[in-house]
C-alpha cells in the first residue's frame, strides 16, 4: 500500500503540489490524471523519491520513504519498477543487457539464470529476437515494452508508469495498456500510472486521482468518472468531441 | 559560485559511497580506460610528434649563439616536453576531447531520464557512472603522458635532424646532459591531478544538465571551459609547490 499524506512541493517561489493526500489501492491499477502542467509527473517523481518533498509524508506499507536517506531507501527501491515516459533505456546497452543490469547489480544469479529471466520477461511483453538489439534500433512501442520488461525483471511490488502511452499510435497504446493491466493482475502489483489518455482511464482505472493545479481535486474509479459532477474533471474527460457526443 | 563549489564537493562525496557490486565497477573502469586512454592515443601521438619537432626548431632559433653548445637545444626541448608540454598541454587537449565526451554522455543520460532510471533501481548513479571514469583516467593518463614524452622527444629528433638544425648525435648527447629524474616524477604527479580535474569537472556539469539537447551542448561547453581553467590554476599551484 502506498500512502501519500499532505505532500507539498515548491520549485523556488512556485508551488507545484499543495497538500496532496491519497492512498493507492493495493494490487490494483491506480491512475493519476490531470491536464498538462497540473503536477502529475512531479507528484510521481516525489513518490518514487526522484524529487524531495518539502513537507508531508510518503509511506510504503507504513514505512516512511520520504524520511529515509539514499542508502536506507535502497531496500524499498528494490521493490519498485518504473516505466519512464521515453523508456529511459540505457543507450550503450543491448536490450538483454538493459534487462540483466538490475539482476547483475542486486542478485547473485549466474549467467544462465539471468538469461532465462530476461527471456521470460521479454516473452511476457511479447517481444522476440530483440535481445541483441540496441534501443536505437527499436520502434517507440518496442521501447515501451522493453521498459516494462525491465521494470518487472526484479519482481517488483510497485510499478510506476509515467505516461506509458505518450507518442504511441492508438493501437499500440491499447496493447501497452493491456500489458500493464495483465501484469498488474497476474503478479498482484500495486500499479500507479500517470496518464491523460481517456481510453486508459475508462478501461483500467480501478482507482483514479484527478490532480488540478497541484491539488487533489477528485478521486473515484472508472465507473464514477463519467458521472462525476466536478467541472474541471468533466472538462478533462469530455475534452474530445466524440466523448461529448457519447455523454449526450 | 560558492553554491556550485559546495554542490561539486557534495557530488564528489556521493561518488565514494560503497559500490553495489565491486566486480561491475571494476569492469566499468577497464571499459573507461579503453575509451579515455586508447581512444586518445591517435591525437596524442600526432600532437606530440609535431609539437616536439616545433619546440626543437624554435629552441634552436632562439639559442643561435656561438657561446651556446648545440646540444643545449636537446636539453631545452627535453625539459620543455617533460615538464610542461606532455603533462599540461596534452591534458588540456584531453580536457577538450574527453571532457566534452563525458559531459555530453552524462547530460544526455540526464535529459533522457536514464540517470533517474538508475536511481529508481537503487543504484548510486554518480558512483556508478562517474567514479570509474575518474579512476580510469588517473590510472591511464600517466601512461599516455609518458608516451607523449617519448614521442615528443622523437618528434624533436626527427624535426631537428630533418631541418638541419642539429645532428642526431648532438641531440642524443643533449638528452643525457643534466637529466633530472625528479622532473618526470613531477610531471606524472601533475598528470594525476589533471586526470582528476578533466574527468570530475565535466562529469559534474553533465550530471546536473537540465532541459533539452541544447542544454546538453551548453553543459558540454561549460565543462571544457571550467576544466581547462581549473587545470591551468592547478598547474600553477603545483609548479609553485614543487619547483619554486
Amino acid at each position: 500500500m502506498i500512502e501519500i499524506k499532505n505532500v507539498n512541493k515548491n520549485f523556488g517561489e512556485t508551488s507545484i503540489l499543495r497538500d496532496v493526500s491519497f492512498v493507492c489501492e493495493e494490487g490494483k491499477t491506480n491512475l493519476i490524471i490531470g491536464g498538462s502542467g497540473s503536477g502529475k509527473t512531479v507528484l510521481m517523481k516525489c513518490i518514487v523519491g526522484l524529487f524531495e518533498i518539502d513537507n508531508g509524508g510518503i509511506y510504503y506499507h507504513g514505512r516512511s520513504f520520504s524520511e529515509l536517506n539514499f542508502t536506507e531507501r535502497k531496500e524499498i527501491r528494490k521493490e519498485i519498477g518504473m516505466v519512464f515516459q521515453g523508456g529511459a533505456l540505457f543507450d550503450s546497452m543491448t536490450v538483454e543487457e538493459n534487462l540483466a543490469f538490475p539482476l547483475t547489480m542486486f542478485t547473485d544469479m549466474n549467467k544462465n539464470d539471468k538469461r532465462d529471466r530476461v527471456n521470460f520477461c521479454l516473452s511476457r511483453v511479447n517481444l522476440e529476437n530483440v535481445n541483441k538489439k540496441f534501443p536505437s534500433e527499436l520502434s517507440g512501442g518496442m521501447k515501451k515494452r522493453v521498459a516494462i520488461a525491465r521494470a518487472i525483471v526484479m519482481n517488483p511490488k510497485y510499478l510506476f508508469c509515467d505516461e506509458p502511452n505518450s507518442g504511441l499510435d492508438p493501437q499500440t497504446s491499447i496493447v501497452i495498456d493491456n500489458l500493464i493491466m495483465e501484469i498488474t493482475q497476474e503478479y498482484g502489483i500495486t500499479t500507479l500510472i500517470n496518464t491523460h489518455d481517456m481510453n486508459s482511464v475508462l478501461e483500467h482505472g480501478d482507482k483514479i486521482f484527478f490532480i488540478y493545479k497541484g491539488q487533489l481535486w477528485w478521486e473515484g474509479d472508472k465507473e464514477t468518472v463519467l458521472t462525476a459532477s466536478n467541472k474541471e474533471l468533466r472538462d478533462l474527460v469530455f475534452a474530445s468531441k466524440i466523448l461529448r457526443e457519447f455523454r449526450k | 559560485m560558492l553554491y556550485h563549489f559546495g554542490k561539486y564537493w557534495l557530488f564528489m562525496k556521493a561518488l565514494v559511497e560503497k559500490p553495489e557490486k565491486f566486480d561491475v565497477y571494476r569492469r566499468q573502469v577497464v571499459k573507461e580506460m579503453e575509451s579515455i586512454g586508447f581512444g586518445s592515443l591517435g591525437i596524442v601521438a600526432i600532437i606530440s610528434m609535431f609539437i616536439g619537432a616545433v619546440i626543437t626548431i624554435q629552441t634552436s632559433y632562439n639559442l643561435l649563439s656561438p657561446f651556446v653548445p648545440l646540444y643545449a637545444v636537446a636539453v631545452v626541448a627535453r625539459d620543455s616536453i617533460i615538464i610542461e608540454f606532455s603533462p599540461t598541454i596534452i591534458c588540456l587537449v584531453l580536457a577538450g576531447k574527453v571532457g566534452s565526451s563525458i559531459a555530453s554522455e552524462l547530460g544526455t543520460m540526464r535529459v533522457t531520464e536514464q540517470i533517474d532510471a538508475l536511481e529508481i533501481m537503487g543504484i548510486n548513479a554518480s558512483g556508478y557512472l562517474v567514479l570509474p571514469k575518474i579512476i580510469a583516467a588517473v590510472i591511464i593518463l600517466p601512461f599516455i603522458v609518458v608516451l607523449s614524452m617519448v614521442l615528443g622527444i622523437l618528434g624533436g629528433l626527427i624535426g631537428g635532424v630533418a631541418s638541419g638544425v642539429i645532428s642526431a648525435v648532438e641531440f642524443a648527447h643533449g638528452l643525457q646532459v643534466r637529466f633530472v629524474p625528479f622532473n618526470v616524477i613531477f610531471a606524472l604527479t601533475k598528470t594525476v591531478f589533471f586526470a582528476y580535474i578533466i574527468t570530475s569537472v565535466p562529469a559534474f556539469h553533465g550530471f546536473y544538465a537540465k532541459g533539452s539537447a541544447l542544454e546538453v551542448g551548453k553543459a558540454s561547453t561549460r565543462a571544457v571551459v571550467y576544466s581547462s581553467v581549473a587545470l591551468l590554476v592547478a598547474d600553477y599551484v603545483l609548479t609553485q609547490i614543487f619547483l619554486a
